[in-house]
């Protein structure tokens, strides 16, 4: 049973857990032993968004809600700012669908904003994109520490489409933030970066599953994470090159540092490859802040401090640079920037 | 004229003793170098030279057992390595590191202000820096664009090096550390480092020139020449003595040790 379905059954016992081979370091039975009631309706002030100035439109969703369907027109041209917001201790899921059709482009900017409540929330979102068309979602998660979240997005690109994803994350009491993609081939272009910046004892989970299912796909795949404290970041990606899928490009690099000896992290890369003529590649390390780098940093006259935060920015830097929407791209430098020097 | 031994040294090691995990690397070294001199510090591989530049930059996992070194008269090996920066002392890296993501520019004025803040000077403006970095880019024949791209990030070695010496003369230091400088080198790149090391040299300044080969002596003049062998100064003279042990390669001082 799916996240949404065991919070709607209220059934604890259908959470996904550690049996569950995609679930096993982000272990949802074994964490609730009982569904939480319904979340209440809330009418409080939220404050502003993250990306309101950016936005033409803020669409946003307290505390779950049925369904909201948006519809980017052919050809035309949209800014969405799109707010799943958690209040309070109960539970909640949301369903969003766009469909972004033939030519049309959209431009994505979705938070996820907790409280301190221990919430548990599950959003599902169905995009699908049409021949042309494209659209750059950029993704800030801010949960609470106390809350548990989940986000699974489904992903249908039609030939020739553009998707590209940046997400971010300072994890949650237990979260999860899944990108399926179903990519046809034939020019559609897939870029799914990510960033987990882990402190105290939350966790994140970046999973992605990514199916080339016909030729001259290209995917792009860039995630990296900075974990404290006794945080945990999970990153899985699977690539899956279909039979017949020849001349798929998929690269997929995933690069962690632990700075402390009570941090974790857990990376699952996997590419499946059941066609001949590829082009595949995949990066994994976990490692410490380079020493050396830092020493010949202080040696300049940067204090140890500002190296480490300096030296630490510079390498989620890197994912930030590859968002194409130049005013997002400030936006979430200068949120990855205040959290690592927090 | 005043020989070298009357100046005040702004540079004192005296019986410096250290070791790297159990080893012992420098075995009593004692050095002056006085403000407005070159010395250059000449000896066979595994002789601690590289050591020596750590030592007094203050790298973590070298430990000093005995002896000291001061700079000015204040006790160096007490501080931090960004606080002797701020000092003026500055290490040539004998292989400058890679900072991934750090603009050259980005990290040079990070630096500088650092130091500034530290001496309680007012941090440098953008277009004061920019002007000083693209001056002193014309000066080390190096282009502007590459100080836009993250430092020395797929630089050839001889570019790193050009780099140091590019920060060198943008922190303006006062104790300069060149560590095998020349290594990597072409003759024409040689030339345009030593020019812009040379353009450093002033009466207030001072400099300790590390090097293996005589060749880039021939660029940089010492005033004075010590050889470094087993952990300990064994001779010290003038220029003259470089040229003696490119002659006669480090042999007997090895066996002196």
């Amino acid at each position: 049973m799916s996240v949404a379905a065991a919070i709607k059954a209220r059934d604890a016992a259908a959470l996904p857990g550690k049996r569950d081979e995609d679930w096993r370091w982000t272990d949802l039975r074994g964490l609730i032993r009982a569904v939480p009631e319904p979340s209440a309706a809330f009418d409080g002030e939220l404050g502003p968004g993250p990306f309101d100035a950016l936005a033409g439109e803020v669409v946003t969703i307290v505390n779950g809600r049925d369904a909201v369907h948006i519809t980017v027109e052919p050809a035309q041209s949209r800014t969405v700012a799109l707010r799943i917001v958690s209040r309070g201790s109960g539970a909640h899921a949301a369903r969003i669908s766009i469909d972004v059709e033939v030519g049309g482009r959209l431009i994505l900017l979705e938070s996820y904003e907790g409280d301190e409540g221990g919430y548990l929330s599950q959003t599902g979102l169905v995009f699908s994109l049409g021949e042309g068309a494209s659209m750059e979602r950029i993704v800030l998660a801010a949960d609470g520490a106390e809350g548990v979240s989940v986000s699974q997005a489904e992903v249908t690109l039609a030939a020739g489409a553009a998707f590209a994803q940046t997400t971010l994350t300072t994890g949650a009491r237990r979260q999860r933030l899944e990108t399926t993609v179903a990519h046809p081939g034939g020019h559609a272009e897939l870029r799914l970066d990510g960033v987990y910046l882990l402190s105290g004892k939350r966790h994140a989970d970046l999973t992605t599953v990514v199916t080339h299912a016909g030729v001259d796909g290209v995917t792009a795949q860039l995630t990296k994470g900075v974990v404290r404290d006794q945080a945990r970041g999970v990153f899985q990606g699977r690539i899956v090159v279909a039979e017949g899928a020849d001349r798929t490009d998929a690269r997929m690099g995933h690069h962690a540092l632990i700075l402390s000896d009570r941090a974790e992290v857990d990376a699952r890369p996997e590419l499946l490859i059941h066609a001949d003529d590829v082009s595949c590649a995949h990066g994994n390390t976990v490692g410490a802040l380079d020493e050396d780098a830092l020493f010949y940093a202080r040696q300049r006259g940067i204090p140890e401090a500002e190296a480490r935060a300096l030296l630490t920015e510079a390498f989620v830097g890197e994912v930030a640079d590859r968002i194409a929407h130049e005013a997002a791209r400030d936006v979430v430098r200068a949120w990855a920037a205040e959290r690592l020097r927090g | 004229m005043t020989s070298p031994s009357d100046r005040k040294a702004m540079l004192a090691i005296s019986d410096l003793h250290a070791r790297v995990e159990d080893k012992e690397i420098l075995k009593g070294l004692s050095l002056e170098v006085p403000a407005g001199e070159v010395h250059a510090i000449m000896g066979p591989n595994g002789a601690g030279k590289s050591t020596l530049s750590y030592i007094l930059t203050g790298r973590e996992g070298y430990e000093v057992t005995a002896g000291g070194a001061t700079l000015d008269g204040e006790d160096l090996l007490a501080l931090e390595p960004e606080e002797r920066a701020a000092k003026g002392v500055f290490l040539s890296f004998q292989y400058p590191l890679e900072i991934p993501g750090v603009p050259a520019l980005t990290f040079i004025r990070t630096a500088l202000n650092a130091q500034r803040k530290a001496r309680g000077e007012p941090e440098i403006t953008a277009p004061e820096f920019l002007k000083l970095a693209r001056a002193t880019a014309g000066a080390l024949k190096i282009d502007f664009d590459m100080l836009k791209r993250a430092l020395n990030v797929g630089f050839s070695g001889g570019e790193k090096k050009r780099m140091e010496i590019f920060q060198m003369a943008m922190l303006s230091p006062r104790f300069l550390i060149l560590d095998e400088t020349d290594s990597g080198l072409d003759i024409d790149a040689l030339r345009i480092v030593a020019d812009g090391v040379n353009a450093l040299r002033s009466p207030e300044r001072a400099m300790l020139v590390i090097t293996h080969y005589q060749r880039l002596l021939d660029y940089i003049r010492p005033d004075r020449v010590h050889v470094l062998s087993a952990g300990r100064i064994v001779a010290s003279g003038g220029p003259e003595l470089a040229l003696e042990l490119e002659r006669e390669g480090y042999d007997k001082y090895a066996r002196a040790a």
